[in-house]
């Protein structure tokens, strides 16, 4: 066991849980869509594009621009949300805005992990 | 991704994991701890609130503006933050300035700017391997010839002394080990403007590793090696090098033939010189004993040559064991006068000073020289800076191995077909050698001669080539008239034309010293030797029809086609005796 390798795993998979977390639920319930787990989500994808940061092999490339596009997304649902209360007092009507564009990130994430399967069997082999 | 990105985002990695988490866990603090307003209600930092202040504090921007004042336990955190962000910072920016530092960032740079420049190349250009006094000579003269040259050193003390001299276009030089092919590919070697690589590591292994590698991956290129010993020649002549260059070796078969055929040697000596320098001086190496002090690998080959030319020599050698010298020879160094008297100077005719050092080699001469004052004397230069020492020491003949080698290597490449004449002289005989001698002298003067080649074709003589395609006779004698007068000639010689032939065994003829009447063909290569800087002058005459016209005909041609229509294709006929 590779410990360097539970920690890539673990923060690529933990991306993806955390995000489908926030991406779940009705469109449109504050309740259900929690701020805190969007920070998570974040900061854990932050983490994992750092992670993946200097892999000269193609695989690592893909990697690297599925991750690159989750923190795109989130980041950019971060922002939208910050603007939409704040600045323009839409109230919880942004919401929509913000889930849908997490899950933009959901399906990013789910590539990453998807990749990181194959990776994984192909060494099997 | 290229290797310099991919080497820095690596070394980031730790940094920004370090930022993010610093980051993340001083926003995620202060969004959790509850602050009191103005009016004594609890309120909550939301995300945007805590990220912004936390980005101003960080970087210790420190604007001071936030809602609402902080309590104490929002002052703690805050405190915690500085620290924790702050180092954080410093840790990434020190990682950054240390990757700067990096000699191995450095590495992959430069061989980043290396690869870019050496695929920018757009003039043909050589590889050289290995930086040394030869490879200076060489850089020095193919870029004074429009040929562009890239460098591959292991030491990066040379690279750096390339950098430092001045030469007219830049070099790409790059501190690796040539042997590894994928360096000699970075460097070029598949790139379409290669015309040759040129192996000159202090390494015979080296050298003949960078045969092969050229060999099986680009058959088209040429390559040029230096071999010092008769195994690694034997081993590369068998990859079919195109050239393979024992600077002892050449120098002992020159010294040969100066015995056997004083001419042959001369014809050799001038034909591979540097244009524009004094013509060397006719040497006549006489008959008799020869003493060769020093039985390394110089010595052994000029032994072996002398040997076969009947002539007797006798060996003084320090190191008998290491070098183990035929029977008779004599111990000592030869820089003492009783050596040298054991070894019989009273008799012999001749000395060569073979060692590797200078100083004993001067110190060699000068003492045989004290014991009999008509010898012949042949000393071996090893280092360029001596050049001024042997110069001074009234040598007969001074024998720099990289200066050698360098002039054979440049003969080769501006002139591929002048290896295929001397190797034609050497069977012609003295006599004829005596000739071609005479008729060098009436043609170059004083200095040595310029000696290039050429082929009948689209690009390097273009009005040749149409005046064949038109059916007309171009002779040897109308290329060596001058364009502007056709009664004086110019000062220009056709060593050889190699003409493909199908008849001939070869498939290639030869014509050596063609006469003033002989007919040329397409596809024709001709070797010339002319006075310094006539070359130009012959130029007019393979590229501009009119001037070709005016050379065979002695009719001028009006240049123009409103001047032709004008005169009525009139021809002026300029006065013809």
């Amino acid at each position: 066991m590779n410990l360097e390798k539970v920690v890539f795993a673990f923060f690529i998979v933990l991306a993806l849980t955390m995000n489908f977390g926030f991406f779940v639920g009705d469109m449109n319930d504050p309740l259900h869509h929690n701020v805190y787990e969007l920070y998570v989500a974040i900061v854990v994808n932050l983490v994992a594009t750092v992670l993946k940061f200097g892999d000269r092999t193609h695989i690592g490339a893909v990697l690297l621009a599925t991750s690159l596009v989750a923190d795109l997304h989130l980041i950019a649902a971060a922002v939208a949300w910050g603007i939409g209360l704040y600045v323009l007092d839409m109230g919880n009507d942004v919401l929509g805005i913000v889930v849908s564009l997490s899950a933009g990130a959901l399906l990013a994430n789910i590539t990453s992990v998807v990749l990181l399967v194959v990776e994984t069997m192909s060494l099997r082999k | 991704m290229t290797k310099v990105t991919s080497l820095v985002l690596r070394r980031m990695r730790v940094p920004l994991l370090v930022l993010i988490a610093a980051y993340s866990i001083s926003i995620l603090g202060f969004v959790l701890i509850p602050g009191v307003d103005e009016n004594g209600q609890r309120w909550h930092m939301n995300f945007f609130d805590a990220i912004y202040f936390v980005s101003y504090m960080a970087t210790t921007i420190g604007f001071g503006e936030i809602p609402h004042p902080f309590t104490i336990a929002q002052r703690m955190w805050a405190t915690v933050t500085i620290y924790l962000s702050v180092v954080g910072w410093v840790y990434a920016i020190g990682s950054i300035l240390a990757l700067v530092q990096n000699s191995l960032l450095k590495r992959a740079i430069e061989e980043g700017q290396f690869t870019r420049s050496v695929s920018k190349l757009g003039e043909d250009f050589f590889i050289i391997c290995g930086y040394g006094e030869t490879s200076r000579l060489l850089v020095h003269s193919l870029n004074s010839r429009g040929f562009r040259t890239v460098v591959i050193d292991n030491d990066s003390n040379r690279i750096d002394e390339l950098s430092m001299v001045e030469i007219p276009q830049f070099v790409p030089a790059l501190v690796a080990d040539a042997s590894n092919s994928n360096v000699l590919i970075e460097a070029g070697l598949l790139h379409e403007k290669c015309k040759g690589v040129i192996a000159l590591t202090d390494s015979d292994h080296v050298n003949l590793k960078i045969a092969i590698t050229c060999r099986l991956l680009k058959k088209t290129v040429s390559v040029i090696c230096r071999a010092e010993s008769l195994d690694t020649e034997a081993n590369m002549r068998s990859f079919s090098t195109d050239y393979i260059i024992n600077p002892f070796e050449s120098f002992a078969s020159r010294l040969a033939m100066a015995l056997h055929s004083p001419s042959s040697y001369l014809i050799n000596q001038w034909l591979t010189g540097v244009p524009g320098t004094r013509l060397l001086e006719p040497v006549t190496p006489p008959r008799g004993l020869w003493l060769l002090c020093g039985y390394g690998r110089f010595g052994k080959a000029v032994h072996r040559f002398l040997t076969f030319e009947g002539v007797k020599t006798r060996i003084i050698e320090s190191n008998h064991e290491l070098t183990n010298p035929p029977e008779g020879s004599i111990k000592g160094r030869g820089t003492e006068a009783v050596t040298l008297r054991n070894a019989g100077i009273a008799d012999a005719v001749g000395i060569v000073a073979g060692t590797d050092n200078d100083t004993n080699n001067l110190s060699i001469i000068y003492t045989a020289k004290e014991q009999n004052q008509e010898l012949f004397t042949v000393a071996r230069q090893n280092h360029g800076g001596n050049e001024k020492l042997f110069q001074n020491a009234s040598l007969d003949i001074v024998m720099e191995p990289s200066d050698i080698i360098a002039h054979e290597i440049l003969s080769v490449i501006l002139a591929p077909l002048l290896a295929t004449f001397l190797q034609q002289a050497k069977t012609h005989g003295n006599q004829w050698a005596c000739e071609l001698v005479s008729r060098l002298i009436a043609i170059v003067g004083e200095t040595t001669p310029d000696t290039w080649g050429i082929e009948i074709n689209k690009e390097e003589a273009p009005a040749v080539l149409s005046a064949l395609s038109q059916g007309q006779k171009v002779l040897v004698g109308d290329l060596n008239k001058n364009h502007l007068d056709r009664e004086e000639k110019l000062h220009v010689m056709m060593l050889m034309i190699s003409r493909v032939d199908e008849g001939a065994e070869s498939g290639i003829r030869l014509i050596t010293l063609p006469d003033e009447d002989f007919q040329l063909q397409a596809g024709d290569q001709i070797l010339f030797c002319s006075r310094e800087g006539e070359r130009n002058e012959i130029s007019w005459v393979l590229n501009n029809s009119n001037a070709l016209h005016y050379v065979q005909t002695g009719e001028q041609v009006s240049e123009g086609w409103i001047w032709r229509v004008l005169s009525g294709r009139q021809r002026v006929v300029v006065a013809e005796s």
